[in-house]
């Protein structure tokens, strides 16, 4: 197990890497630098102060040596400036990370317990009215796109009925954690709905699967109550593919919070990545982009390992 | 029966969970861009220098009615009052002293005076081009700044300028320089600045509100300052909420989670406010105010096609501009003849004017030598299509509009436009830096009142390889008497001359027609029918640069 972690912990630091090296030359690539940006919003900038702002942001400086520079920086603990928050990547990045996580584990949370509950209760009786039902609002979760899904929430709660705030994090003056809570249902919602819908789909194709294994018919035949073949022999063996794609899932929500957290003005990580990208804040880009790198190749292992849990004859090598 | 049941339950949940209505001491306002830093002479951005417009005072800035005012100085410096001097300067050229005298009861947020030093400081810095300033009206016109008391300074410039009563905001002294000083040898004083590493330090703020709360990338909460001097402010709290995505923006404004919407170009488009009109047109106040923002076409004078005058008047007379603004814009923006708007006081109405006139666009191509084909397109002589490509910027689902409708105009007049649209970024950043257009390029411009047109119309301001492509004279323009022109008018201090130089420049550019003129963008607010006091300027000094008379009733 030990050598197992140490090996993959290893590969992931070398994918890093190549990760850095990718996203620098693509971001490098991108046409435009920000400064004829900012000169677009100040017609009066000469090209003496462009030139200046250029210098200051080492903007003037081929991009190979402005990587090498940027990793050295980072193998020190320096992740650097970000251009378009003027302060530091970290300071900047922190409350994003907090806020993210606060989305994505809630709703990454709630998709699982939604989604094993409603696979189940679909595989149990496949072509039954409950599995088509449980099927219909799992590919409208499927099908609807975040940003649609979102607006009808606002519509519903905050504009029509007026239950809930449609955007933001907090009230000023409030903030506290019912406040926050109150702010986190709309997004929360938009975000489990899309997931649960897809992680349904894959649990109940397991369990169908499963349910008809040879050893789920010996535990029937020998007279063990059905919840606990479900609960115990089923679900468990079921889960081992499952995990896959959530632990996959996992790190991709990143993409999916980013929609989310436009919609509701949360600033959180998938936004603050693709606003950086956008405005090539290149220290602050990479930083969010390999740290949702390294959630994916984390969660990967995770999975890795919740393996050999679930199923005793997976040994980890 | 149980339906009813169950939706009076969500009710009666909902009412205890639902948040109270806030009290008109709050004012929240919601904004789809958000500043990268508060430091007023760093990153030039539109949204940043409208947050603080609560909270730092330029000063100088032009009104609602265009006329040049003090804000934070007791008079506005001129030759009649004594202020302004003419002076000789060193190698025989003439250059101006000017006398700021601010007001004396100013005083940044912390309770520190306001003063000459303040102004002496700021000039300083941004003569430090490590720094990074660039500002609207550069500190770096004046080669010296005398401190004659706390409230006076004279500032010496090296040339005689239009400008010279016009300047930006001072910054605080006593809070920056041990700053600067600090920073001044590595260079990093654009990462050590408190107006990015603490942005509510009272002491960064002279204007009526002050910075209290600042959510990076989500919210600005400004509250008053207790040492403003002058008016008190309305309101107890003025929140910058910024949602980005323009359907939830306006869904918050209908919940009520934000009052209003800044017009300034930081919100809604002019279309979503039309639309939200028609929706609920009782529910807020709509205004539209016409702006310095010139919506037109540059034309590729490297394009053969295009060389030709005819040709180009011939594109202007066969543009319906106004049916244009009139279906897309309700007629909220009005058309453009040159790049002044009428609002302007250096407008010229004598500069050649264009308006639709299809027959005399086809009398003027067939003078060129252009006859319709079969398919309905001219061709000349030798067969050559006049077929032009046109471009802009992708995604603006307004723009595409209006290309849409342009083409049609266009092809009745037997002229083929080829939409070939790009990216903003690729648009902006290589397509049109390095002129690669070929044929017709359409986008807006921005400008402050009476800004020289140098950085477009001028020789010298013609991106090349040679300049690193710095400029934005993207058409090329190349005109002896624009040049002097351009140049007198950035030193004329006579008034009517002024005009005139200004006059002859619109038309020259009327007459030349290196662009097709569109229209002047609408600023187009959205606010809450208790607020009072709300004056839109349609130019760059925003509106809350007199925020302190905005109320609720």
């Amino acid at each position: 197990m030990f050598a197992f972690l140490t090996r993959r912990l290893l590969q992931a630091a070398v994918v890093l890497l190549v990760m850095s090296f990718v996203i620098y030359g693509l971001i490098g690539l991108m046409p435009g630098d920000p400064v004829d940006i900012m000169a677009a919003s100040m017609p009066g900038m000469t090209p003496e102060v462009m030139k200046n702002l250029r210098a200051i942001y080492g903007l003037d400086q081929p991009l190979m040596l402005r990587y090498a520079r940027w990793l050295m920086a980072i193998l020190s603990g320096d992740f650097g400036f970000s251009r378009t928050h003027s302060r530091p990547v970290l300071e900047v990045l922190t409350p994003a990370l907090l806020q993210t996580c606060k989305l994505m584990l809630i709703s990454f949370f709630l998709s699982v317990v939604i989604s094993v509950v409603l696979g189940v209760i679909s595989a149990l009786k496949p072509g039954g009215w409950l599995d088509t039902l449980i099927g219909f609002v799992a590919f409208a979760g499927i099908s609807i796109p975040v940003f649609w899904l979102a607006l009808i929430l606002i519509i519903a709660f905050a504009v029509t009925l007026q239950w809930l705030p449609a955007s933001g994090m907090g009230k000023v003056g409030d903030y506290g954690f019912w406040d926050q809570a109150r702010h986190l249902i709309l997004p929360v919602t938009t975000l489990t709905l899309a997931n649960a819908g897809q992680f349904t789909r894959y649990v109940r194709a397991a369990m169908i699967e499963t349910l008809q294994a040879d050893y789920i018919r010996t535990a029937r035949a020998k007279g063990l109550a059905p919840p606990r073949v479900i609960l115990l022999h089923a679900l468990r063996n079921a889960l081992v593919p499952v995990v896959t794609i959530m632990a996959l899932s996992f790190g991709t929500l990143f993409s999916g919070a980013l929609v989310t957290e436009t919609m509701f003005a949360q600033m959180g990580m998938g936004k603050m990545i693709f606003d950086s990208i956008l405005s090539n804040d290149f220290n602050l880009a990479l930083t969010g982009l390999l740290f949702a790198t390294l959630v994916t190749l984390l969660s990967n292992l995770a999975a890795d390992v919740a393996y050999s849990f679930l199923d005793p004859r997976i040994t980890l090598k | 029966m149980r339906l009813t049941t169950s939706l009076a339950a969500f009710a009666v949940a909902g009412s205890l969970i639902a948040s109270p209505a806030s009290a008109k001491d709050q004012l929240t306002i919601g904004v789809a861009q958000f500043p990268s830093s508060l430091h007023p002479n760093i990153d030039a951005e539109v949204i940043k220098s409208y947050t603080l417009g609560f909270a730092i005072r330029q000063i100088t800035a032009y009104d609602k009615d265009w006329k040049n005012t003090c804000l934070i100085c007791t008079e506005l410096p001129t030759l009649q009052n004594g202020l302004v001097k003419i002076v000789d300067m060193p190698g025989g050229k003439k250059g101006m002293q000017v006398t700021i005298k601010l007001k004396p009861d100013l005083k940044w947020a912390d309770g520190e005076k306001v003063t000459a030093k303040d102004l002496e400081f700021t000039w300083r810095i941004a003569g430090d081009p490590k720094t990074g300033f660039s500002n609207g009206h550069p500190w770096t016109r004046a080669v010296k700044v005398d401190v004659v008391d706390d409230s006076t300074a004279v500032l010496t410039l090296d040339k005689v300028l239009a400008s010279y009563n016009e300047w930006d905001q001072v910054l605080p002294s006593h809070i920056e320089g041990p700053i600067y000083e600090k920073a001044k040898e590595a260079g990093d004083y654009i990462k050590q600045t408190a107006y990015a590493r603490t942005p509510t330090t009272p002491g960064l703020y002279n204007g009526p509100y002050m910075v209290t709360g600042y959510q990076s990338g989500a919210q600005i909460v400004l509250e008053p300052n207790p040492h403003w001097p002058g008016t008190k402010p309305g309101f107890k709290r003025i929140i910058i909420k910024l949602i980005e995505n323009t359907a939830a923006l306006q869904a918050n404004l209908l919940s009520g989670d934000v009052d209003m919407v800044a017009g300034e170009g930081v919100g809604l488009t002019i279309d979503q406010v039309l639309e939200l009109r028609k929706q609920q047109p009782d529910k807020f106040t709509y205004i539209f105010k016409p702006s310095l923002n010139y919506e037109h076409i540059d034309l590729q004078n490297g394009n053969p096609l295009l060389q030709d005058i005819r040709v180009r008047q011939a594109l202007v007379y066969s543009a319906d501009r106004k049916t244009l603004t009139e279906r897309l814009f309700q007629g909220m923006q009005p058309v453009a003849d040159t790049w002044v708007n009428p609002l302007s006081s250096t407008y010229a109405k004598e500069a050649m004017h264009y308006p639709y006139d299809l027959a005399k666009a086809k009398s003027l191509l067939a003078e060129a030598g252009w006859k319709p084909g079969p398919d309905g397109i001219c061709r000349n002589d030798k067969g050559d299509r006049l077929s032009i490509e046109f471009g802009t910027t992708a995604g603006n689902r307004l723009r595409e509009l209006q290309q849409q409708v342009l083409q049609n105009n266009w092809k009745q007049a037997c002229i083929e436009v080829r939409i070939k649209n790009e990216p903003a970024r690729t648009f902006f950043g290589e397509t049109m830096k390095k002129r690669a257009y070929s044929g017709l390029a359409m986008y807006a411009w921005s400008s402050n009142v009476g800004a020289s047109p140098r950085r477009t119309l001028a020789s010298d301001n013609i991106p090349t390889e040679a300049n690193g492509w710095g400029g934005a004279n993207y058409i090329n323009f190349s005109n002896k008497r624009m040049d002097e022109l351009i140049d007198r008018s950035e030193t004329e201090l006579d008034p009517d001359k002024q005009k005139e130089d200004w006059a002859e420049m619109q038309k020259i550019y009327a007459a030349e027609l290196p662009v097709i003129p569109l229209f002047f963008r609408a600023e187009a607010h959205v606010v809450p029918k208790w607020l009072k006091g709300y004056e839109p300027t349609g130019h760059g000094d925003w509106s809350c640069f007199w925020s302190e008379n905005w109320r609720s009733e």
